[in-house]
């Protein structure tokens, strides 16, 4: 049995700042007989920006899409912003809106222009008229730096600017928190850093933003914290200092050591 | 006479030429008018299929697939003998027009439905993630997001099996529907001479020629 180590939690992070934005307990998920998540907790406090890493198949990814009942754990509570995700009653595409997604491989809709991407969900879930979604789509593709590409289709895109869009389209909603799930693991090197320019405009802007990824240098300059998972727990969390310079797991301490390699 | 003048004058008698080819133009508008009702309902029905079977409602689909199945297994002319021949019995008189378009948009909605369903299929679970992510509906992932970039996968296979199928109108005759086909037939058999068949084939090649040609541009335009 692994005892989660608190060194720095959201309860640190909730005197500082304000209320919890993100707040699941006691999360079970199986694929089959594979047993994913084994009873995870994890609380975000508001403007906090949480890092998870971990190895593959350490449960992570499954966590992030309990967030947003992408995935619905068998056992447990998800609340976001107060609003329980796993609730009969709650309104899912209402509460979605509230919640930012951006996947590793973008997503954006090929057949669509990338406004157009960005202005979808805004007519259609946030009830806005062609010329407010298309202000706010505009608005938001300014944001992340591709105002100029408004008209164009993602295959005209890099894989950069693509995501960028895939930002620019969860934002655009104006969610209380962004999930984002390995934003760059699908980039080449080159264009990786546009992708983290962004996201850390978005964290000084004072968004909440759950994190999985293995840029650890961006997670130790801009993350509040950093979550270590594997095999389903979480194993150890703190300040990004202490996770990749004292970590004090052993299983910490041997993924630490292995990324360092590379 | 030669054996020369003997083909001319049995395949393409002037005189039985003049005098039927304005009942193969009757047959042509036949022909066209249960094309298009084919290929309308068919491809109608196919897509509602394919959209009712994304639901994932399991009884539902097993019903789909077998209706299917059955329809992509029976000859197309088995199924206008049967409507025509068989529906009698339980008081439903349809004619022969109604039998063969009925039969034959069976078929087409048969096909139709796999081959929507294949396009449905083949769009990433991403897209849908994505969608839903963003507060999209159900419907409304499927009809805005899914739905739009599965046509165009499903265009080029679906252009070739609508041709295929739509052919099948010739089936008509034995029915006597007077189509195409029907109309030669009969003319034939008024004329004693087979004149009435090439032009026959004359009016399909007229009707289905473009069509053939305009499905290959589909074909490589949306590969």
């Amino acid at each position: 049995m692994i005892r989660p180590r608190m060194r720095w939690c959201a309860a640190d992070w909730v005197e500082a700042q304000g209320a919890l934005i993100v707040r699941a307990h006691g999360l079970h998920k199986h694929f089959g007989a594979l047993h994913v998540l084994k009873g995870v907790d994890l609380e975000v406090a508001e403007r906090e920006l949480v890092f998870i890493i971990g190895p593959s198949g350490s449960g992570k990814s499954t966590l992030l899409r309990c967030l947003n009942r992408l995935e619905t754990p068998e056992s447990g509570s998800v609340a976001i912003d107060g609003i329980d995700l796993l609730d009969r009653r709650t309104d899912l595409n209402h509460a979605r809106q509230r919640i930012g997604m951006v996947f590793q491989s973008f997503n954006l809709y090929p057949h669509m222009t990338a406004l157009a991407n960005v202005t979808l969900a805004l007519r259609l879930v946030a009830g806005k008229s062609r010329a407010e979604a298309d202000a706010a789509g505009r608005a938001a593709l300014a944001r992340v730096g591709l105002a100029d590409r408004a008209e164009h289709r993602p295959g005209q895109l890099s894989g950069g600017q693509q995501q960028r869009v895939a930002i620019a389209r969860a934002i655009a909603l104006e969610p209380r928190v962004m999930l984002f799930d390995e934003p760059t693991s699908a980039l080449d090197p080159e264009l990786v850093g546009s992708v983290l320019a962004v996201m850390r405009s978005l964290r000084e802007s004072g968004m909440t933003m759950v994190v999985v990824s293995h840029e650890m240098g961006f997670a130790r300059a801009a993350a509040d914290r950093v979550v270590f998972m594997d095999h389903g727990v979480i194993v150890e969390q703190g300040r990004p200092a202490e996770i990749f310079e004292t970590p004090s797991h052993p299983r910490t301490q041997a993924f630490i050591s292995q990324i360092r390699q590379h | 006479m030669s054996n020369w003048d003997r083909f001319v004058e049995t395949f393409f008698n002037a005189k039985v030429l003049a005098r039927y080819w304005p009942d193969i133009v009757a047959g042509l508008w036949v022909t066209i008018g249960l094309a298009a009702l084919v290929v309308v309902s068919g491809l109608v029905a196919g897509l509602g299929l394919a959209l009712l079977r994304s639901l994932g409602v399991r009884v539902l689909n097993w019903a789909i697939i077998f209706v299917v199945d059955v329809f992509r297994a029976l000859p197309p002319l088995v199924i206008i003998v049967l409507i025509y021949f068989g529906l009698p019995s339980l008081d439903i008189v349809p004619s022969g027009f109604v039998s063969t378009w009925a039969s034959l948009a069976l078929v087409l909605m048969a096909f139709a439905e796999e081959i929507f369903w294949a396009g449905l299929t083949a769009v990433p679970k991403g897209q849908w993630e994505a969608a839903r992510s963003t507060g999209l509906g159900f419907g409304q992932t499927l009809m805005r997001v899914v739905l739009p970039q599965a046509l165009r996968i499903t265009i080029p296979p679906l252009t070739n099996r609508t041709i295929a199928i739509t052919k099948g109108t010739a089936l008509g005759s034995v029915v006597a529907v007077s189509e195409i086909l029907g109309q030669a037939s009969s003319a034939v058999s008024n004329s004693y001479n087979p004149s009435p068949l090439t032009l026959g084939a004359a009016a399909y090649l007229v009707l289905f020629l473009p069509v053939v040609v305009f499905g290959r541009w589909v074909e490589a335009r949306f590969r």
